[in-house]
C-alpha cells in the first residue's frame, strides 16, 4: 500500500500511509485508538475507498470495490466484532455466502465438515464443525472467524485487535496459531495496541500516529519503551507509583452472596468481601467466574437470592439501581456499550444519564440545556475527552474516549464507593494511564474502590489488597505487598489459599 | 455477537445527502408515474384523474378545510405514537384506543347533557383520554409485570375494543328512538365548537399538541428517560432509570391521544357513537404517519395532511372521474409503498 489517503468529515484518518507485507510474516500495526489503524485495514479490505494512493498485490495494482473483491483476491479479515451468525453451526457459517457446488441445494454437510477438518488439522485450529456458534466461547468464535477466512482461501489475514476480547490463556493460544499460519507462508496483519503482545507475536512493527506512519521496525531491534514512545509521541509511565493507603471505615460489605447467572445457574455461591474507604480491592480471576454477576448485583441490576450487600453499614440488597446510586455507588461497567453509554445520545446527554432528573439539570419540569452543556464542557475539558463537541453522538467516540466519558460521569457525582469493572479493557496505553491515575486519585481522596479485572498486571499494580474469585467464591485474599504471583495463579485456577500456600 | 453491516462502507456515501430530504416527494412522483400506467390500463385519462384528485383535496376553501379536518385524527394518533416509538414501544393498538376513547367520551357526553359547553367539552375530551389511556394501560401492565410483548397485546385489544363498541351501540347504548346501531345524539354543548369556518377546536388542539409533544420528547426529563429506555434499556437501568415507568408512560400517553382522536371525530362528524364507521382506520394509518415523519412532531402535521389529501383526492377521483374504487385504493397504497421505499433507500444511502 502506498500513499494511502483517507479523509472523513473533519478527520484525516490516513495521511499518505505506506505499508508493506511480506509472505510468511506477522506484521503488527501499532497505534493508539483513532490513529488510523482500522481505517487503513478497511481500505485494504475494500470496505473504504482511498481518496488517494494505490494498493499492489504481488506487484499488481488492484482496486477492491467491496470486501467481496478483497476476499476473491485472497484477503481475509477478522473484525473486532465477529461477523458470525450465532444460531448457525460452524459449518453453516463457513458456507454462508459461498456458491454451492450443488446449487440450488446446499452443499453436503459431510463434505463441508471434511474440508473444515482438513483446514483445522493443517493449521492447528481445533473447532467442532457441528457446534452452534452462540454456544462457543469468545476465543472459540474467534478461531471460527480465522477458519472462515482460511476456508475462503485467504493468503493474507487481517486481525483487528484480536486479543481485546481474550483471556491471557486464549491470547497465548491465538499467538501460537498465528505462528503456525505464518510458518506455512500466510501473511498476517495484527492490529494491536498492547505492547507485550506486539513484542511476543510479530516480526515487524509499523507504528501509526494521527494517521501517519511514525516508523516501521523489525521487532527484534526494538523494545516496549521505544514503541510506546513512538505510539504516543512522549515518554509513558508503564508502571504506576502510589502512596500507602489511608484506610477509613468499611464502605462496601458483601456477605454470603448467592446470585444466579442469566442461564439461571448459581454464579455467585456464598461470596463475601469487604472494601474500606481509601483502598483499592482488586478482584482477580479468569473471566466467567462470577465477576459480571457480582458487578451487577452490587449496583442493583441482578437479583440477590441470598446474602447481604451493605454500603456504609446500610443494607442495600435488592434495592433499585436508583437507590444504590443515591447511596453513593458509582459504576464503571465492564460492558461499556451495553451498560455504560447510549450511542445515539450526545456526549452532554450521556454525561447526565443518572443525574438529569434533579437540579441544576432539570428546573420546573424542563431540562436546562445550558446547564447540561456547561456541565459537559467542563467534564470534557477536565477528563480530556476527545470529541468534536459535546453535542456529538456518544457512539462516534473512540473506545478510550467513551471510557473517559463514563469515568467523568461517574466521578462527577462524587461517589463514596466505585465499582470499576474491566476499566481499561481494549484501551490504548495513554488511556490506560489516564484511567489508572484517576482511580488512584479517587482512592487517595478516600473513595472505596472495587477493581474487577481479568488483567492480572492491572490488579497487581493498582490494588492494595487482592481477592481472587473462582467459581463464585473468594478463593483467598492477600495484601499486594506480600502477593506471590504463583500463589495467585493457583487460586485463579481453583486452589484455596491454604492449598496454594502449601 | 454484534455485526457491522458491510454494505455500509461499500456504498458511495454521497447518495443520501440530497436524496434524504427529497425522498418522500420522489416517492410520490414515482408512485404517480406507476399509477399512470394503472389508470391507462383501466382506460381512464390520467391527466384528468390526477386533476380531479388534486382539486378534490385542495381545489378551494371547502376542500382545503375538509382535508385539514380529515388530518386531525391522524395527527393526534401519530403524535402519540411518536412519543411511544421514541421509547421503542410499538403500540399497534391505536384503533382500539380510538374506539374506547370515543366510548368514554360518549358516556360523559350523553350523561351530563345539562352541563354547559365550557364544562362538558373538556370533560368529554378528558374522559376520552382516560379511556384510550386505560385501554393502553392493559398492554402496559402486561409488559411491565408479565413481560408480554406489547405488539401482540395492543394488536389484539384492537378487536376487543372495536367489537365492544359495536356491541354497545346495538345494546345498552343504543338510541331508543333509532333503529340504527348508534347512541343518542350529542347535545350541542358536547360537540366540537367551530373556530374558523368549519375548522373546529380539534384542529386547534392538534396544532397545539405538536410543539408540546416536541418539548415533551426533547426538553423534559420524562422524554429523556423515554429516549434512554428506547435506545438501550439496560444502559438506562444501570443509570438508575426505571424502564417500567417509561414503558407505561409511552403506551398510556399514546393511548390517550388516540382516545382523544376518537372522541373529536365522533363529537364533530358523527355527533353520536356508532360502530366501525367512526374510524377510517386512523389507528393504523397513524402508525404510517408517525414512521414517515421519522417521529418528528412537526413533520407529523405535514405528513398527516398529505395522507388526508390522498384519501380525499382518491374519493373525488372515484366519484367524479369514475375511477373504480379498488383502483383508487391501489393508487393510495402505491403512494404509501413508494414513500416508504424512498425513505428506506435514502436512509441506507446516508449511512
Amino acid at each position: 500500500m502506498q500513499g494511502i489517503v483517507k479523509q472523513f468529515p473533519g478527520v484525516l484518518a490516513n495521511d499518505r500511509v505506506d505499508f508493506d507485507l511480506r509472505p510468511g510474516e506477522i506484521h503488527t500495526l501499532l497505534g493508539e485508538n483513532g490513529a488510523g489503524k482500522t481505517t487503513l485495514m478497511n481500505v485494504l479490505y475494500g470496505l473504504y475507498h482511498p481518496d488517494a494512493g494505490e494498493i499492489r498485490l504481488r506487484g499488481r495494482a488492484v482496486h477492491f470495490r467491496s470486501a467481496f473483491d478483497a476476499i476473491t483476491h485472497g484477503l481475509g479479515m477478522v473484525h473486532q466484532h465477529f461477523m458470525l451468525v450465532s444460531p448457525f453451526t460452524v459449518a453453516d457459517n463457513m458456507t454462508l455466502g459461498q456458491p454451492s457446488p450443488r446449487a440450488p441445494l446446499l452443499e453436503h454437510t459431510r463434505a463441508v465438515h471434511r474440508r473444515i477438518s482438513e483446514i483445522s488439522d493443517r493449521h492447528g485450529l481445533r473447532v467442532d464443525p457441528s457446534a452452534v456458534v452462540w454456544q462457543l466461547s469468545v476465543g472459540e468464535q474467534q478461531r471460527v472467524e480465522i477458519l472462515k477466512a482460511l476456508y475462503r482461501g485467504a493468503e493474507v489475514l487481517i486481525l483487528d485487535e484480536p486479543t481485546a476480547v481474550l483471556t491471557p490463556q486464549e491470547t497465548d493460544e491465538l499467538l501460537k496459531i498465528l505462528r503456525t499460519l505464518a510458518g506455512q507462508g500466510k501473511s498476517i496483519v495484527f492490529i494491536s495496541h498492547k505492547l507485550n503482545e506486539v513484542m511476543a507475536a510479530s516480526d515487524r512493527v509499523t507504528v501509526l500516529r494521527d494517521g501517519r506512519v511514525v516508523g516501521s521496525v523489525p521487532t527484534k531491534e526494538t523494545n516496549e519503551r521505544t514503541l510506546a514512545k513512538m505510539m504516543v509521541g512522549r515518554d509513558v509511565m508503564l508502571t504506576v507509583s502510589k502512596a500507602p493507603p489511608k484506610l477509613g471505615e468499611t464502605c462496601l460489605k458483601v456477605e454470603d452472596l448467592w446470585v444466579d447467572s442469566d442461564r439461571e445457574l448459581p454464579a455467585l455461591r456464598g461470596l463475601g468481601l469487604e472494601v474500606r474507604a481509601g483502598e483499592i480491592l482488586g478482584l482477580a480471576g479468569v473471566a466467567g467466574n462470577g465477576q459480571t454477576e457480582l458487578e451487577e448485583a452490587i449496583v442493583g441490576l441482578r437479583h440477590v437470592k441470598k446474602g447481604r450487600i451493605l454500603i456504609d453499614g446500610r443494607v442495600v440488597t435488592n434495592h433499585t439501581p436508583r437507590s444504590i446510586i443515591d447511596s453513593g455507588v458509582g459504576l464503571i461497567p465492564s460492558d461499556r456499550y451495553g451498560m455504560g453509554m447510549l450511542p445515539d445520545f450526545s456526549v452532554a446527554e450521556n454525561l447526565v444519564l443518572s443525574t438529569h432528573g434533579g437540579p441544576p439539570y432539570t428546573r420546573r419540569g424542563m431540562l436546562d440545556r445550558n446547564a447540561i452543556r456547561a456541565h459537559a464542557e467542563k467534564l470534557v475539558r477536565d477528563f480530556d475527552v476527545r470529541t468534536p463537541s459535546v453535542d456529538t453522538g456518544g457512539g462516534s467516540l473512540s473506545g478510550g474516549n467513551i471510557q473517559k466519558m463514563i469515568l467523568a460521569r461517574e466521578l462527577s457525582s462524587r461517589p463514596k464507593m466505585l465499582v470499576a469493572a474491566q476499566p481499561t479493557r481494549g484501551l490504548d496505553v495513554s488511556a490506560i494511564e489516564f484511567v489508572h491515575k484517576q482511580l488512584l486519585a479517587q482512592r487517595d481522596a478516600g473513595v472505596a474502590i472495587l477493581l474487577i479485572s481479568t488483567e492480572l498486571d492491572e490488579v497487581l499494580s493498582l490494588s492494595d489488597r487482592i481477592a481472587v474469585i473462582y467459581e463464585g467464591q473468594i478463593a483467598g485474599t492477600v495484601n499486594t505487598a506480600e502477593a506471590d504471583l504463583h500463589e495467585i495463579g493457583l487460586m485463579m485456577a481453583g486452589h484455596k489459599r491454604a492449598e496454594a500456600r502449601a | 455477537m454484534n455485526t457491522i453491516p458491510e454494505r455500509r462502507a461499500a456504498r458511495p456515501i454521497e447518495i443520501g445527502k440530497w436524496l434524504r430530504p427529497a425522498a418522500p416527494a420522489l416517492g410520490v412522483i414515482a408512485a404517480l408515474i406507476v399509477g399512470t400506467g394503472l389508470l391507462m390500463l383501466a382506460k381512464v385519462d390520467p391527466v384528468m384523474a390526477y386533476g380531479v384528485m388534486i382539486k378534490g383535496a385542495f381545489g378551494g376553501p371547502r376542500q382545503i378545510q375538509e382535508t385539514i379536518l380529515k388530518a386531525v385524527p391522524l395527527v393526534l394518533v401519530a403524535l402519540g405514537l411518536s412519543v411511544a416509538l421514541h421509547g421503542r414501544q410499538w403500540n399497534i393498538g391505536g384503533e382500539g384506543q380510538y374506539f374506547i376513547g370515543a366510548l368514554f367520551g360518549t358516556l360523559v357526553a350523553v350523561t351530563f347533557t345539562n352541563w354547559p359547553a365550557i364544562l362538558l367539552i373538556p370533560a368529554t375530551l378528558l374522559a376520552a383520554m382516560v379511556g384510550g389511556g386505560l385501554w393502553a394501560a392493559i398492554p402496559a401492565y402486561l409488559k411491565v409485570r408479565r413481560g408480554m410483548n406489547e405488539i401482540i397485546s395492543t394488536l389484539m385489544l384492537n378487536y376487543i375494543g372495536v367489537l365492544l363498541v359495536e356491541y354497545l351501540v346495538r345494546g345498552p347504548l343504543q338510541d331508543p328512538e333509532s333503529f340504527l346501531p348508534e347512541s343518542a345524539q350529542f347535545v350541542q354543548a358536547a360537540r366540537m365548537p367551530a373556530v374558523v369556518g368549519r375548522l373546529h377546536l380539534g384542529v386547534l388542539l392538534a396544532l397545539l399538541l405538536a410543539p408540546l409533544v416536541y418539548l415533551l420528547i426533547w426538553r423534559t426529563p420524562i422524554g429523556f428517560r423515554l429516549r434512554a429506555v428506547g435506545s438501550q434499556s439496560k444502559v438506562a437501568r444501570t443509570a438508575g432509570i426505571d424502564p417500567a415507568w417509561s414503558i407505561a408512560f409511552a403506551l398510556i400517553f399514546s393511548g390517550a391521544l388516540s382516545g382523544l382522536a376518537g372522541i373529536i371525530e365522533v363529537s364533530y362528524l358523527h355527533t353520536r357513537l356508532k360502530g366501525a364507521s367512526i374510524s377510517g382506520g386512523y389507528g393504523f394509518s397513524g402508525i404510517l404517519v408517525a414512521l414517515i415523519s421519522r417521529l418528528n412532531p412537526f413533520a407529523v402535521l405535514l405528513v398527516a395532511v398529505f395522507f388526508a389529501a390522498l384519501t380525499i383526492g382518491m374519493d373525488a377521483m372515484h366519484s367524479l372521474a369514475k375511477v373504480p374504487a379498488t383502483l383508487a385504493d391501489a393508487l393510495q397504497a402505491l403512494v404509501v409503498l413508494f414513500v416508504l421505499a424512498a425513505e428506506a433507500i435514502a436512509r441506507r444511502g446516508e449511512q
